[in-house]
């Protein structure tokens, strides 16, 4: 708004390029005002409706088990992701691409694939879910299976994005620590990692939001416990529209505002 | 004191090859060459950053070469400065300071004070990097180095991005460090005059090989190799033959005449060196105890601030003062006569 604002005709002159970057960039943010605006906007005609939906503890569950275990897939995306994104940054060796290509293809394949493909491995006779089933440990229909699923549709936005941040600190600063008495261990903790920071930080919001979403996986190795997603689609196909636009306006409102935070904290890191 | 032996190493396009280099103890020793000679990774392969490929460093005696950087007691200064962005300057100073065993944090803060103190920065000691200006910025980076009491300080390029006040100054500074501290420097650039300043014993190095090591006089004098040679800013390199030896005064026959050089060479194809600040020019021949006169016609003059190139058409170029050129007002096309002594003349194979 305020850039809007300090644009004079003389300006807006000097700054075509900027004011065409505009204009065509907006088309994408109203296709999402205009289809999310759309959507609470005929909420806003049934308050009801919402406050009933907001009060109703199958819904807050649902929600509390997608934030709760997006929160976790992102946790285990962090402990995994970070190293390996440290060392595809740092390091070169024969079939670094293909480690890379492998990390992208979550983005890649249909996710209702993945979830078929998770469900072959994680199923009670599949090539980990029957040994783990040995040790007393289900996966499918479980919270854990919610948690592979969003795992592996989301932890490639968290290592690509952790990799560039690496890539970003330079090398140099760490020589320097070295120098400076800093042990291998202790440059990565004290230069290293709080200089990436920002980007492991972005790359954790895109993973957890990712995760948030993702339906389809889940769908099919995790029906149960129901997650948000699925209890809207439940809605959806048993009750339409009317019935399942409640629960999606309360999930993109709680979600709104804590990504809103987390930008703000992501802002702030940098 | 670090001894360098038989040294390779090969990193993305650049490479080492077979690196001995020995520095004296409290020694301002420069690697002078040119971009991509291999300077930097030598520099690093001495601080640990690299595992040699094959030989050994040696550091006060102790082979060093499977020792990590931090063990090594190195200072290493970087052409960029790499201060660490998201600390204060007092915090950049304090870093190494605080990962010594000894260290105590009330010592520690007197130490980081009297280091900016003897640099006067201690103006900036709350301040962020970003925020500060590239001179001080390397003040910062040489407060960090010499905090920790290094017996070595590694500089890779310190002074190149720096503007030309800034770096006359900084190189005060440089040897101001050595003095105080006794610390051995090593100090890498591609530009002579701060290596003719700063060095009591130049390294040169090119492609990857250090061609030849010794004081600044005897680089710039009596260059091995006319490459040297026309790196370290000797711009008249003559080929000729020597006709004759007496008594170590070689007579060579160049393009435009002949030229006496003190010289061992009794025969055969050589090349004929002379630092164009040797070369007197005069408008006529004059009597003086300088062995070679040649004359000339002035084909062009460039004017340097203080100095003035003149290239004349027998290939020979003087560097005279803007004095001596308004005195004998010099112009295109005139007629001079150029002088200078035979033990100026710097004879390679």
């Amino acid at each position: 708004m305020n850039l809007l604002l300090r644009w004079s005709v003389e300006k807006l002159k000097r700054e075509k390029i900027f004011l065409l970057s505009l204009f065509l960039g907006l088309f994408l943010v109203a296709f999402v005002v205009i289809t999310l605006g759309n959507m609470f906007y005929q909420q806003a005609e049934d308050v009801d409706g919402l406050i009933a939906v907001a009060l109703d503890p199958v819904v807050l569950k649902a929600i509390g088990v997608s934030l709760s275990m997006a929160l976790v897939s992102t946790l285990i995306a962090f402990l995994f992701g970070v190293p390996l994104a440290y060392f595809l940054a740092r390091k070169e060796l024969w079939g670094k691409s293909i480690i890379e290509g492998i990390v992208d293809v979550p983005l890649m394949i249909p996710h209702i694939v993945a979830g078929i493909a998770l469900y072959g491995v994680f199923m009670r006779y599949g090539l980990i879910g029957a040994p783990l089933r040995r040790l007393g440990f289900v996966i499918t229909d479980a919270y854990p299976g919610i948690v592979i699923a969003m795992l592996f549709m989301s932890f490639p936005y968290l290592v690509n994005s952790a990799r560039e941040g690496f890539k970003g600190v330079d090398p140099r600063l760490e020589n320097v620590a070295r120098s400076l008495g800093a042990s291998h261990w202790r440059t990565f903790r004290e230069i290293t990692f709080p200089l990436a920071f920002p980007s492991l930080l972005n790359g954790a919001i895109l993973s957890w939001g990712r995760a948030i979403s993702e339906f389809s996986a889940v769908l099919v190795l995790a029906y149960y416990p129901i997650s948000a997603p699925i209890l809207i689609y439940e809605k959806f196909t048993s009750f339409g529209l009317r019935a399942s636009r409640p629960v999606s306006v309360l999930l993109i409102s709680v979600c709104l505002v804590i990504f809103v935070v987390l930008r703000v904290l992501h802002r702030r890191s940098k | 004191m670090i001894e360098v032996k038989g040294l390779y190493k090969d990193w993305k396009e650049f490479a080492l090859k077979d690196i001995t280099l020995q520095v004296k103890k409290e020694e301002y020793f420069v690697i002078l060459g040119p971009t991509g000679a291999g300077k930097t990774l030598l520099l690093e392969t001495i601080a640990g950053f690299y595992i040699p490929d094959k030989g050994e460093v040696r550091i006060e005696g102790r082979d060093v070469t499977s020792v990590p950087p931090e063990r090594r007691r190195i200072g290493f200064i970087y052409q960029d400065y790499s201060i660490f962005p998201h600390l204060t300057v007092e915090q950049n100073i304090v870093f190494g300071l605080k990962l010594k065993k000894s260290s105590s944090p009330d010592t520690n803060r007197k130490r980081v004070k009297e280091i900016m103190a003897w640099l006067s920065i201690s103006h900036l000691a709350h301040r962020y990097p970003p925020a500060l200006s590239g001179g001080e910025q390397q003040k910062v980076a040489i407060a960090r180095a010499i905090a920790i009491e290094p017996s070595i300080l590694l500089l890779d390029e310190p002074l190149s991005a720096l503007d030309l006040r800034t770096k006359d100054y900084l190189r005060e500074e440089l040897k101001r460090v050595k003095e105080e501290f006794g610390i051995t420097m090593v100090h890498v650039t591609h530009d002579q005059t701060e290596a003719l300043i700063l060095a009591d014993r130049i390294a040169v190095m090119m492609h990857g090989r250090i061609v030849q090591v010794g004081t600044p006089y005897e680089i710039f004098n009596k260059p091995l190799t006319d490459e040297i040679a026309d790196f370290v800013g000797v711009e008249n390199i003559l080929h000729g033959v020597v006709r004759s030896n007496e008594e170590g005064i070689a007579e060579i026959e160049v393009d435009t005449g002949t030229i006496l050089a003190v010289s061992e060479y009794r025969a055969g194809d050589v090349k004929v060196c002379i630092r164009p600040e040797e070369i007197i020019l005069s408008e006529s021949r004059g009597e003086s105890s300088a062995r070679n006169v040649m004359r000339g016609r002035i084909k062009e003059l460039h004017d340097m601030g203080p100095l003035t190139r003149v290239k004349m058409d027998t290939g020979l170029v003087a560097l005279i003062t803007k004095q001596s050129r308004e005195n004998l007002r010099l112009r295109r096309g005139d007629e001079v006569y150029a002088t200078f002594k035979a033990t100026a003349v710097h004879v390679v194979r």
